[in-house]
């Protein structure tokens, strides 16, 4: 049992939660993630990553949307309720060294699990520039975050309510043609992913990309999260989650993304009815 | 072809009036019946998850248990491998003495239950029975295991379990990594010995196996919730959600948590997929991946379940063990229109249970003998679409006396498919040995240990179950446990 010590709401769907977890707090480092399950009979497993940890006072923080119905559920809990199941550290840490200048470009609820790796590469004594994108200005999370630690941040939103109307690879490629980048970071959206690796694949620069696939067990036995890198069948919770952006099977990915798309699309219309009740009935 | 329980019963209590009190000779007892067992009509079963097999009455089982001759020799116990003294039980079974027979038992094995309904007992205590051999017919043997898993069905409903007695605090403390089969027996006797025993579990749930693999019809999770709850009442600490390897690693557990010694029981739970081409295809599972969706995360239950279940009409399952019988009986189940049992062998070599076999024919289970799946070819949307197959024949025997299978050259043909799911079989799990120096593992990944004590290149570390067999069976994980336990205990008292 986990008890959460500290809830905040970040937008309109983003949700922060300091959680206690001393054991994971203790053995966390930059990149990994957790598994969570409410409890219930029936609640499914999630992966989301660490954003945060505090090993002295053993709690871990986690940020994610309400996008379904379990973080819809998991959005609804409060300070001080629990949260029963909560496996983790899992995957493997981010490959942090001294790469020179390093590029950190977060997509929407990204830049949660990519606050981690920039203050790990700040402290590995690399040059941090830091772009974050959202599809408008409510959206753009861990800003203070991130200036107190990189060099520079970038913000990017798509209708332009906020920094420069743009995608991030539109200032990532200026960066990459004007200054000398050394490696790339990129967590998001598939989608988002993608473009970056296909953006920085000309300039030949190294970069790492944080895969969120579909995941049960998150410990290697099932091999739902499964991709194909560099020609292999690779599972992202255990040989992952990050790999080379330019040697994954983007299409594949976002194929396999939406294995489950009707079945959750019935499960997020049957989560909105269920919460139109319950403010109905506050 | 499906009897109900009822007419099952009359007959036995018949037969029962007219044995109760006789001194039976051998021969009288040669010519008692064997007992079928109910269980639920197929056209009703694949509707439901509940259990198939229905199991003996108790008149059914004190007619079973006479047709055991109590050979002086015992052959069956040697067909067990942990040794049950299965004459004894079977005597206290026809005397009506259920709890004295379950305690006989639990003196070798703590999950009766289970392992009455999951052994393969046609290749362990059946065949060696005196009875089965005089018949010529294994499958005439003593129902051994249909009468262990009454005696112990019947204990736990009336409440006459004996919590296993625990020895007197010793000062020492296990982990145990895992809670499958191998560790639960393993936790058992290291806690008799009075040793602080705690046991981590990596899912939400414990059981290994017996409850993210072996689906509810086979085994109902209560069963499993209630062995688990003895290990509990003997004051074993489960611990669950604690990979190890991740969450603390196995020299972490020595030295931050002071444990005196490891018995690691991880299993073989990594899926091995063929790689061929499409097997990354939307709709192509693992075995695991299905089994786990359905059993542990209960995605069975289509209305409460959050974990989505993939819908099928038509889904061919590669592999022949009891994991593929299980995953095609399940996908039945879910409202597959035909599932496809895809064998390169033929029926005489597929390794599941005969049983299972029988329930996945008698669910309208189709099996293509002698083919083997060459790619799996997705439509335009990634979906699979069609299986390309080839078909094979049987060739000499290998090194394990089984004939290899081999590909025809020019007779691939396409079967039109919506979802794969793939049974060939587990490789060892990584994590322990990729975290731990000094482990020494085979070639395949699995642990090497002393055949005599199960202990590890490491001192202090012991292994068994699949971990150093590779998949194998409930029973073997557990005399491995058994094994492992007793060397450990003796380790112990030397620190």
């Amino acid at each position: 049992m986990n008890k959460i010590i500290a809830k905040k709401q970040l937008s309109a769907t983003v949700f922060q939660m300091e959680i206690e977890a001393p054991e994971i707090a203790e053995a966390r480092k930059a990149g990994q993630f957790i598994i969570l399950q409410l409890g219930g009979e029936f609640d499914e497993r999630i992966p989301l990553t660490i954003a945060d940890a505090d090993p002295v006072k053993g709690t871990i923080t986690i940020i994610f949307q309400a996008v379904g119905e379990s973080t819809h559920h998991i959005a609804l809990l409060k300070e001080g309720d629990y949260i029963e199941n909560l496996l983790g550290p899992l995957g493997n840490p981010t490959d942090v060294r001294h790469y020179g200048h390093v590029v950190c470009t977060g997509g929407g609820i990204g830049a949660a699990p990519l606050f981690p790796i920039v203050e790990a590469m700040k402290a590995a004594g690399n040059r941090v520039t830091v772009i974050l994108g959202a599809r408008t200005k409510e959206l753009v999370i861990l800003e203070e975050k991130m200036r107190a630690v990189a060099d520079e941040v970038i913000i990017v939103t798509d209708d332009g309510s906020y920094g420069e109307k743009a995608l991030v690879t539109e200032p990532l490629k200026r960066i990459c043609e004007t200054t000398q980048v050394d490696c790339v970071v990129a967590i998001g959206p598939p989608v988002m992913m993608k473009f970056v690796s296909l953006t920085t694949k000309p300039f030949g620069i190294y970069t790492i990309v944080s895969l969120n696939t579909i995941m049960i067990d998150g410990t290697g036995m099932c091999g739902g999260c499964r991709v194909t890198v560099d020609g292999r069948t690779r599972f992202v919770c255990v040989n992952g989650p990050e790999f080379d952006g330019h040697l994954v099977d983007w299409d594949n990915l976002l194929l396999r993304m939406g294995t489950f798309r009707a079945q959750e699309e019935e499960a997020h219309h049957r989560c909105l009815v269920g919460l139109d009740t319950k403010e109905g009935e506050a | 072809m499906h009897p109900k329980k009822q007419l099952l019963d009359d007959a036995a209590k018949l037969l029962l009036a007219e044995l109760e009190g006789k001194e039976l000779t051998a021969r009288e007892r040669n010519q008692i019946p064997l007992q079928e067992m109910a269980t639920q009509d197929p056209s009703e079963r694949i509707l439901n998850m509940n259990e198939v097999a229905l199991g003996y009455t108790e008149a059914q089982v004190r007619i079973e248990a006479m047709r055991c001759l109590q050979c002086k020799t015992k052959p069956c116990v040697k067909g067990c491998p942990v040794g049950i003294d299965i004459p004894a039980f079977i005597l206290e079974a026809e005397k009506g003495n259920y709890a004295k027979a379950v305690s006989i038992i639990k003196e070798s094995s703590l999950l009766p239950s289970v392992c009455g309904r999951v052994c393969p007992q046609e290749l362990q205590c059946q065949m060696y029975c005196t009875v089965g051999k005089a018949k010529k017919d294994v499958e005439q043997s003593v129902s051994i295991g249909r009468i262990e898993r009454f005696v112990a069905d019947y204990t736990r409903e009336h409440g006459l379990d004996e919590i296993p007695h625990v020895g007197d605090d010793s000062g020492k403390s296990v982990a145990i990594v895992g809670s499958g089969p191998a560790s639960i027996s393993a936790a058992a006797d290291l806690r008799r010995e009075g040793h602080r025993v705690v046991l981590f579990e990596a899912l939400h749930k414990a059981g290994g196996v017996l409850v993210y693999g072996i689906p509810e019809f086979r085994l109902p999770k209560e069963i499993v919730e209630y062995e688990l709850e003895i290990l509990r009442k003997m004051g074993v600490e489960i611990r669950l959600n604690y990979l190890v390897g991740k969450t603390r690693t196995v020299d972490e557990l020595f030295d931050k948590d002071g444990f005196d010694a490891i018995f690691v029981g991880s299993g073989a739970g990594l899926p091995r997929f063929l790689d061929i081409e499409g097997e990354n295809s939307i709709g192509v599972f693992s075995a695991n991946e299905y089994l786990t969706r359905s059993n542990l995360m209960k995605a069975y239950a289509k209305t409460n379940a959050l974990t989505p279940m993939y819908r099928s009409k038509r889904v061919a399952v590669f592999g022949a063990g009891n994991v593929a019988m299980d995953a095609a009986r399940t996908a039945k189940r879910l409202g597959a229109e035909v599932v496809s049992i895809i064998y390169r062998r033929t029926e005489t070599e597929m390794p599941a249970r005969r049983e299972e076999i029988a329930h996945a024919k008698e669910e309208g289970i189709e099996f293509l003998y002698l083919l083997a799946p060459k790619r799996i070819i997705p439509g335009e949307d990634g979906r699979v679409k069609e299986v390309e197959v080839i078909e094979c024949k049987l060739g000499p025997e290998d090194e394990d006396g089984r004939r290899r299978s081999m590909m025809i050259e020019g007779t691939e043909s396409l079967r039109s498919y919506d979802t794969v799911i793939v049974a060939i079989g587990n490789d060892s799990n990584p994590l322990i040995k990729a975290t731990t120096d000094g482990i020494e593992t085979s070639h395949k990944g699995t642990f090497i240990v002393d055949p005599s004590t199960c202990a590890t290149s490491l001192e202090g570390v012991y292994a068994g179950g699949d971990i150093v067999l590779g998949a194998a069976t409930v029973i073997l994980a557990m005399g491995q446990g058994r094994k492992a336990a007793r060397a450990m205990n003796e380790y112990l008292a030397t620190l």
